[in-house]
């Protein structure tokens, strides 16, 4: 790594621009799922405090839409503009899935989008739902496609590579349902949920410490708690899944996550240490022996592959992956740790008066986003130095655009998310310190027109 | 089967959808300079809240589709117009928050200056759209399937008479779409709007079409040559006529026919724009059989977009008549 040149520059910033992105996807997906589930509550039992929660968990979902949408808008022009060689070669295999992506998801999401947030009063309550549900329909169908398109660069399959150097298309199927797809799209949507769960019970916990009534406030976080105890132990199952998988199709990042160097039967598992890529050794490392091996081959004296088995030129940074790893694994276990604290209180029925419950809830909000972003810089870190594991090198994917030109967007791309997004990210946290009112008002901007409920004459002609 | 050539038209028609639609909206943000009163600023960013998201998606299927379909079209022609795209990309920004964040700012300051981001960001959107579109045109120096040009090859009179031009087109679409979808005083004035834009549009058009076939040989073969002329002489005609009959529609206060008479220049103008191109995709060197991805890539988001395509229509078609009539002042946003 030697300084910022227009490869190092271009990486950076498409890492902080699908960073940025990727935070206000996660919301978007858990809160319209939650939006849906709320509202169909609502139709099914008339419970007021149902539409109070819909109402008011609207505002923040159209903040995360809208600039879900905007920095999405930038990472499909990206490939293009910084990846130029990228977007030549894999643009006839990952490309069309993208272009399912477009077809399938983002029109359906954005066609009923209007109607979810400003259309009540016009379409009525079962009309309503139906587009509440399709946008959240569709929000999981843009994640299916995109993370087979994650996980096919991660695990290549059903291509074979033209004269020309492109990637050509075999089989789709195989494209497609690539060998990570099915464990990174369930754990990736259950971060989603979580995310989303952790907020919410954050927000409920944060009105509860000052007014324990408040009857939407105890709902929110009680639905929140049960995600929790539920989502929580899944995650951490599939994690372990996806590590397996990992370990059987790229066992370099497995090696970086353990920060193990050297080939090892009854390798330990490290709690804490610093991996040093230039000794190639753990620095102060605080280790369980044999743990390692236990849970990646289920034997005591299993064999686990160090990062010495491959090339310097071959190897991700250890660094960065170790310790994302830990961080989203710690946090994994700290929401499971807050689930069944929350289970135990329930069953002692002190559930709603415990204030350390609450204190907790609160200083977790941010978790599930931060184990989130950790996973995507484990799994985005861990498969470098290549784009296309094993095919094709980040180095050879990079536009031929010099180091200027690229430091001067990635300054402007800096600054203006920072501005816009940190303004939106205030403007949703105020919303939601707000306490949540019975009669909330109305999914807000309903534009106004001529016509009430009853549609109005069609446009008022010559 | 000629695949190049049906996605061309797919992907066409996909940028057209786009002009048409986001045009509208982005020319409601540039009237943002002339209309200052709050409640009239409401009426109009109501006029467009509930469709502005799918009107943009058009934007992504543009560049998804080229990405999938014509990679080598992708890969050349976003680092040729590098500035001009980030430049688009970070307009958009501003402009697609500002629609939420004007309704929630908790004070005045704030809300103004979502107002500007809203102004600025359209008007900014829909310059670099028009500048990609002249450094597209005048041509992109590719070797070796790489672009091989300079940082500013992109920045001409041309390209920027053409970003103008779109600037321009844009505010008398959102004038128009102003003089269908809202009443009283401030349709009044968008009349007026529309007026002076109208003259200025038709003067642009003529200025970048006389100049356009002079960029390339080529497209002066087209235009002018036999029996190219058969196709292309209608096309000014038809501007013409519209013209009159807009500007008809204006003086008799008619609400719809203003709007649809600029689409069709819009519509025109982007045929015209096929007639020069065709069958290049990257002039003046790729054409579209040379940036086509292999067969079996086209041929699979082809039955995709087949089925897909028109159903987005229909519900599309579905938001928009949800959303019909007058937008009235008054009501407002939480
Ligand atoms: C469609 C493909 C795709 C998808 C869905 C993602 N990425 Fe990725 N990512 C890339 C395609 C890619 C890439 C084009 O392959 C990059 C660009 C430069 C590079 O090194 O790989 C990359 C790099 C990259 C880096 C920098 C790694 C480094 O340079 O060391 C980070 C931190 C992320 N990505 C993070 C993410 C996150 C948080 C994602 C979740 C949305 C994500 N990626 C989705
Ligand atoms: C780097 C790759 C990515 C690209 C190029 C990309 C592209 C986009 C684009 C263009 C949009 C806006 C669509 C619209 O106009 O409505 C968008 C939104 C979205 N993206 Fe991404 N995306 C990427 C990564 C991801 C990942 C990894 C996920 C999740 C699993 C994801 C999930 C979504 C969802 C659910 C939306 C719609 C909801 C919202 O706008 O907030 N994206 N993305
Ligand atoms: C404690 C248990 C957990 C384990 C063992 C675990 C394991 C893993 C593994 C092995 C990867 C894959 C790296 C790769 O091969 O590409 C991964 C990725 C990821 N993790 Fe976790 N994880 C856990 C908890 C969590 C939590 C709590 C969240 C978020 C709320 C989360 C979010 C993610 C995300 C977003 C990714 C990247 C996408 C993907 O590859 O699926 N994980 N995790």
């Amino acid at each position: 790594m030697n300084g910022w040149d227009a490869f190092h520059l271009a990486r950076a910033q498409f890492a902080f621009t699908v960073m940025a992105h990727i935070i206000f996807p996660a919301l978007s997906i858990g809160l319209a799922s939650y939006l849906a589930v709320l509202e169909g509550l609502w139709l099914r039992t008339g419970r007021r405090v149902y539409l109070d929660l819909f109402r008011y968990w609207l505002k923040p979902f159209s903040l995360a839409f809208g600039m879900g949408v905007v920095s999405g808008l930038v990472m499909s022009y990206q490939f293009g503009t910084n990846w130029s060689a990228f977007a030549d070669k894999t643009g006839p295999v990952i490309g069309p899935l993208m272009g399912y992506e477009v077809l399938s998801a983002f029109f359906l999401e954005a066609g009923f989008l209007g109607v979810m947030l400003f259309g009540m009063e016009r379409v009525g309550p079962g009309l309503h739902f139906i587009a509440t549900c399709i946008v959240a329909l569709g929000t999981l169908v843009s994640a299916i496609w995109i993370l087979s398109v994650n996980s096919w660069m991660q695990t290549p399959a059903g291509y074979i590579i033209g004269a020309d150097g492109r990637f050509v298309p075999e089989s789709w199927l195989k494209i497609i349902f690539n060998p990570s797809f099915p464990v990174r799209l369930p754990h990736m949507v259950m971060a989603s949920y979580l995310s989303v769960a952790f907020v919410v019970g954050a927000t409920g916990a944060w009105h509860l410490l000052r007014d324990r009534q408040n009857e939407a406030s105890r709902m929110m976080f009680s639905m929140a708690m049960w995600m929790a105890a539920i989502v929580a132990p899944a995650q951490i199952a599939m994690g372990d899944m996806h590590g397996l998988n990992t370990l059987e199709y790229q066992p370099a990042k497995v090696a970086a996550m353990e920060g193990l160097f050297d080939t090892t039967k009854g390798a330990p598992l490290a709690l804490f240490g610093i991996p040093n890529m230039k000794t190639e050794r753990l620095d102060y490392a605080l280790e369980i022996p044999h743990a390692s091996s236990l849970i990646l081959t289920h034997e005591w004296n299993g064999e686990v592959q160090g990062l010495k088995t491959w090339p310097i030129a071959d190897r991700p940074n250890a660094l960065i992956v170790f310790w994302s790893f830990r961080v989203m694994v710690g946090l994994g276990f700290a929401m499971l740790g807050i689930g069944l604290a929350s289970l135990w209180l329930r069953y002692k029925r002190h559930f709603y008066d415990s204030r350390l419950l609450y204190w907790a809830a609160v200083a977790m909000g941010p978790s599930g986003l931060v184990a989130l972003l950790a996973g995507w810089v484990t799994t985005e870190v861990g498969r470098q130095p290549f784009t296309v594991y094993g095919l094709l090198r980040t180095a050879d994917s990079l536009s031929p655009i010099g180091a200027p030109g690229v430091a001067i967007s990635l300054a402007a791309f800096v600054v203006v998310y920072l501005t816009v997004f940190g303004a939106g990210v205030i403007l949703m946290l105020r919303i939601m310190a707000t306490p949540p009112q019975p009669g909330e008002l109305g999914p807000a901007p309903l534009p106004s027109h001529a016509a009430g409920i009853v549609p109005g004459p069609a446009m008022a002609a010559e | 089967m000629d695949l190049p050539v049906i996605w061309a038209a797919l992907i066409a028609f996909a940028v057209l959808a786009y002009i048409v639609m986001d045009g509208f909206d982005l020319g409601v943000g540039i009237l943002f300079a002339a209309e200052h009163d709050d409640a009239d600023r409401d009426v109009m960013v109501n006029s467009v809240a509930p469709v502005w998201d799918g009107n943009e998606t058009w934007l992504v299927l543009g560049g998804g589709g080229l990405f999938a379909v014509f990679p080598l079209a992708y890969a050349t022609i976003l680092p040729a117009l590098y500035p001009a795209i980030i430049g688009m990309l970070l307009a958009l920004v501003f402009r697609g928050v500002a629609f939420e964040f004007r309704f929630r700012a908790f004070t005045r300051f704030g809300r103004r200056l979502w107002d500007i981001s809203f102004l600025l960001g359209s008007t900014v959107a829909a310059f670099c759209q028009g500048l990609t579109l002249g450094g597209l045109l005048q041509g992109i120096h590719v070797v070796n399937r790489a672009y091989a040009g300079g940082w500013w090859d992109w920045l001409t009179g041309f390209s920027i008479l053409c970003g103008i031009a779109v600037v321009v087109g844009y505010a008398l679409l959102g004038a128009t779409w102003l003089v269908w979808r809202t009443e009283g005083a401030l349709q009044g004035r968008c009349r007026g709007y529309a007026r002076g834009l109208g003259v200025a549009t038709l003067a642009l058009i003529v200025v970048v079409s006389l100049w356009t076939p002079m960029l390339h040989p080529r497209f002066a073969e087209r235009w002018f040559g036999w029996p190219g002329i058969l196709l292309t002489s209608p096309v000014p005609l038809l501007v013409a006529v519209l013209a009159w009959r807009g500007w008809r529609g204006l003086q008799r206060n008619e609400h719809l026919s203003p709007f649809l008479c600029a689409l069709g220049w819009f519509v025109l103008c982007f045929a015209g724009l096929g007639i020069s191109m065709f069958p290049l995709m990257v002039p003046p060197s790729i054409d579209i059989w040379q940036a086509a991805a292999p067969y079996d890539s086209q041929l699979f988001l082809l039955v995709g977009a087949l089925v897909l395509v028109p159903i987005i229509l229909v519900y599309t078609g579905y938001a928009y008549w949800v959303f019909r009539g007058k937008v009235k002042a008054g009501a407002h946003y939480h």
